[in-house]
């Protein structure tokens, strides 16, 4: 059979995570690289601001602060064994993307620059107890210049740069193949099955281990960063098979969206000094965050500018904020990253294409006047559970599905627990990229390829096979466009039980008219319909497990904000929860508990990052 | 600019192959925002129309090259061209030119890519390196700046006569990427690329025509990259080594 392919690995998405274990698989076993997009439209390519990692270059800092960063960001949700491997590794990993030619932006010594950005601090060594609030000193951590860049396009170079260092190894792409099923038996991962986009021919791909890449799933929302196609196919279709999805009531709403469009304009603007206004001219992170003001964690500042909208102090009474980066602004407030005044050009220098879209998408020209922004989803914190080799777990009980990896947005390893913060997810996917193309390359050495089972392609097939045969009874991006409006509104930065409930009953809703969809097209090639189609499904899946998982939650932790439930409840819900499906329609919840670290002192077992309220 | 509901006369160069023998154009109407992209426009056809027709896109802001297409006779990325900015009412969409067209606006990039990777676009440089990252001064990082911003979108590639008239010509976007590594200080192998592109189907196919430098999604200013591979094959020099970093790193 033509449409039969055997690899000891198979590696499904080739954005950072997927390109990165391929790097590592491919040096050791036979790999083949599965992607819906040629590997350098992946989204990993849209990412700005840059990738965390404790070089030290510019001033003191060190893997500890970073994980430390990393556990608070994510209001203590956050594995915290994976969270200094994610700080430890990501030194080691900025050096090899450099030694591969990654172009970073240099410091006057020609080390590799870097910048500010949001909840990456350092403990304040002028710090003073008993300082008047609000002085310099009484502050007990201060910003720090940790985010490694290329201007403003850093994910865009780790792209290209790992997609060169794959042509560069020969490894096996195929390209434009949208995975449609996981071919699992006794409840073991042996591959998938792939459609070819440019015929619509089913692929099977045989496998000994398999990684899911497939990046994140914005779109479940109507006002998204993200690309069209992160329609978070891996993880749904796990979940279809009856694997949990972690901590899926955690979507991250990034405070600086393009009004309207939802297009992002990166933290860095105010790692560089841009600050955030609102239409009384007030830079009102002041009175939300005093100490870190808009570098403040993003699920903070995005609560504020809900908080300033619906005081009416939005622009012109509505629904936006001004995002401020002119020089005069910067230097008006002091903000610059050096200390020093700022000038056009230097903005320009920093983030020119951010400046850009905002000239192209709005009309607006950064340099001369504030821009308007608003939250914009931006990036699923849940997803797949795995170990901290990218093996997904099956159960709360930390149990692993043999042969399956997951790494990247897609998986929930979990280093950014409730809330991630900026430049975090760029350095997860290499660090555990890495992790997981190492020990799948090791699981498909040290196991035999077992026997598929007779026809694994069968089940994608009667699926396609349904939506052509229907006729287009209704269009469909009408069910898609509900499900973003009551996703966004009721299932966004703020939630309730009444809303989450309606937003419940609106997705079991679509699912049922899901079931009669048809498509127009009925052809093979190019088939762009079918394949929308089989995404807005994927992300039925895991609107339906957000919604259950965001009801269960009642307390309010990092981007999960219940107004019924103000309050972070440490005694009941310091876990993670794994959402199941559990026939057609309703969805199991367990927990499993946070991984806590302890050390001795003072002769005592103590938690290494005792809990604290996270103030910014 | 209107700021206005505008009615849009949307002519899109359709082709099946399952079905059509040849291409041909089809009409739609459709209402559009000022701050919709072309690639919004082109999409409500898809949505609320026809459900077939054929494109490829996915950041939607001009990032991730997926969708170069010939809008009103020019290559563009249409999720980069604003309604508001179009001169009439009436838009033309066809795929771009000179790459064999799969079905609507869909063509096989194949070619394109194969050309890309024939200029080894990946660094080359067996020293072992350092502990820490390999020095770059500020200015040796700026040398190459420009054409690290290339997108593989293929608008340059594909709106260059020559190319029209020569599909192995390896093409800009291909001469962009190997000018990428050329002048990175920390690259070993430009010796070998210049030699790849000294070939009959290399740099010297250009005629300065300019028209990729025109249409380039990210401002690279193409032309000048290609005749600085030019003027290196012809001079066998590719600019001053990194001796402020190496400087630098002395006294630190
Ligand atoms: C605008 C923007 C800016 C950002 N900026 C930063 C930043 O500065 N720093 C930072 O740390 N993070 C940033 N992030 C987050 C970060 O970029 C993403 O989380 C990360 O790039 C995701 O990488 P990935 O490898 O998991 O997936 P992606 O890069 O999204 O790749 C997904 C891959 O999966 C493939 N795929 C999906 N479904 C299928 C299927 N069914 N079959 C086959 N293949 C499939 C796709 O083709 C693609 O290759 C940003 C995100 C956005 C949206
Ligand atoms: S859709 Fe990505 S460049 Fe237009």
């Amino acid at each position: 059979m033509n449409n039969y392919h055997r690899f000891d690995c198979v590696i499904v998405g080739a954005g950072g995570a997927g390109m990165m274990a391929a790097l590592e698989a491919s040096q050791r076993v036979g790999t083949a690289v599965v992607s819906k997009l040629y590997p350098t439209r992946s989204h990993t390519g849209a990412a700005q601001g840059g990738i965390a990692a404790a070089l030290a270059n510019l001033e003191d800092d060190s893997w500890e602060n970073h994980a430390y960063d990393t556990i608070k960001g994510g209001d203590f949700l956050v594995d915290q064994t994976a969270a200094e491997i994610l700080a430890r590794d990501a030194v080691e990993c900025i050096y090899q993307l450099e030694h591969w030619g990654l172009p970073f932006d240099r410091t006057p010594a020609g080390k590799i620059s870097q910048r500010r950005f949001g909840g990456h601090t350092k403990p304040n060594p002028d710090y003073d107890p008993s300082a008047p609030p609000g002085s310099p000193n009484a502050r007990p951590r201060v910003p720090v210049m940790r985010s490694c860049h290329s201007a403003d396009r850093t994910g865009h170079m780790i792209l290209q740069t790992l997609y060169q260092q794959c042509i560069k190894q020969g490894v096996t792409f195929f390209d434009e193949f949208h995975m449609t099923d996981l071919i699992l038996v006794d409840g073991e991962c042996r591959g998938i099955v792939a459609l070819e986009i440019a015929t619509g021919q089913l692929h099977v791909f045989h496998a000994k281990s398999v990684l899911l890449a497939t990046g994140g799933f914005g779109r479940m929302f109507k006002v998204s960063s993200n690309a069209y196609a992160l329609t978070g196919d891996g993880p749904a279709i796990a979940y279809q098979h009856g694997l949990p999805l972690e901590d899926m009531e955690f979507f991250q709403f990034h405070p600086t969206g393009i009004y309207r469009l939802g297009i992002l304009l990166s933290e860095a603007c105010r790692g560089d000094g841009g600050v955030m206004i609102n239409d009384q001219g007030e830079r009102f992170m002041e009175r939300y965050a005093p100490n870190l003001k808009d570098l403040a964690s993003r699920d903070v500042c995005s609560r504020s500018i809900y908080q300033e909208v619906r005081a009416g102090r939005g622009i012109g009474g509505k629904d936006y904020v001004y995002l401020d980066i002119r020089a005069e602004t910067i230097n008006r407030f002091g903000t610059s990253p050096t200390g020093k005044p700022v000038d056009h050009r230097w903005v320009e220098s920093r983030l020119p294409d951010i400046i850009d879209f905002s000239r192209t998408y709005l009309g607006v020209d950064p340099i001369r006047e504030p821009v308007p922004i608003q939250p914009t989803a931006h990036y699923a914190m849940g997803g797949l559970p795995t170990d901290i080799d990218g093996r997904v777990l099956r159960d709360e009980t930390g149990a692993i599905v043999p042969g399956l990896y997951a790494a990247g947005e897609s998986a929930c390893v979990s280093v950014h627990g409730a809330n991630r913060l900026g430049t975090n997810s760029l350095v997860d996917l290499v660090v555990f990229g890495r992790r997981s193309g190492r020990d799948m390359a090791r699981y498909a050495r040290d196991h035999d390829f077992k026997p598929l089972p007779p026809k694994p392609e069968a089940a994608s097939h009667a699926k396609i096979r349904g939506f052509l045969e229907r006729p287009r009874n209704y269009p469909w991006v009408k069910l898609r466009d509900r499900l973003q409006h009551v996703m966004m509104d009721d299932c966004g930065v703020y939630r309730t039980g009444e809303g989450l409930e309606r937003a419940r009953r609106e997705v079991a809703s679509l699912k049922e008219q899901y079931a009669t969809l048809g498509v127009q097209d009925k052809g093979s090639v190019f088939n762009t319909g079918l394949l929308e189609v089989l995404e807005f499904g994927n992300l039925l899946d895991l609107a339906e497990a957000t919604v259950a998982s965001a009801l269960a939650r009642t307390e309010s932790r990092g981007a999960h904000s219940r107004e019924d439930f103000p309050d972070r409840d440490d005694s009941r819900f310091f876990a993670h929860s794994f959402a199941f499906r559990d026939g057609p329609d309703s969805v199991r919840l367990a927990y499993r508990d946070v991984d806590v670290i302890y050390i001795e002192k003072d002769g005592q077992r103590q938690p290494k990052y005792p809990l604290e309220i996270r103030k910014y | 600019m209107a700021e206005t509901t505008r009615h849009l006369t949307v002519r899109i160069k359709r082709f099946d192959p399952e079905t059509d023998s040849a291409p041909h154009w089809e009409e739609y109407q459709v209402e559009a925002e000022p701050w919709d992209r072309v690639l919004d426009v082109i999409q409500k056809v898809k949505w609320t129309i026809d459900d077939g027709l054929a494109l490829r896109r996915s950041c939607a802001h001009g990032v991730c090259g997926s969708d170069a297409m010939r809008i009103n006779g020019r290559n563009q990325l249409a999720c980069k061209v604003l309604v508001k900015n179009l001169p009439d009412n009436t838009i033309r969409v066809e795929p771009i030119l000179g790459l064999p067209v799969i079905k609507d606006l869909v063509v096989d990039m194949k070619p394109f890519f194969d050309h890309y990777k024939s200029v080894m676009p990946f660094l080359v440089n067996d020293e072992p390196p350092p502990t820490t990252e390999r020095l770059q001064s500020i200015a040796a990082r700026a040398r190459f700046d420009d054409t690290t911003k290339c997108i593989l979108c293929a608008c340059c590639t594909t709106a260059c006569p020559p190319f029209w008239g020569d599909r192995k010509y390896v093409g800009p976007a291909a001469i962009v990427n190997a000018h990428r590594f050329i002048f990175d200080s920390r690259d070993r192998a430009a010796a070998e690329r210049l030699e790849i592109l000294n070939d009959a189907e290399g740099v010297w196919r250009c005629r300065t025509v300019f028209n990729c430098t025109e249409v380039c999604p990210r401002e690279i200013k193409v032309t000048q990259a290609i005749s600085e591979v030019k003027r290196a094959l012809l001079t066998g020099d590719v600019g001053e080594i990194d001796a402020s970093a190496e400087t630098a790193a002395a006294a630190s």
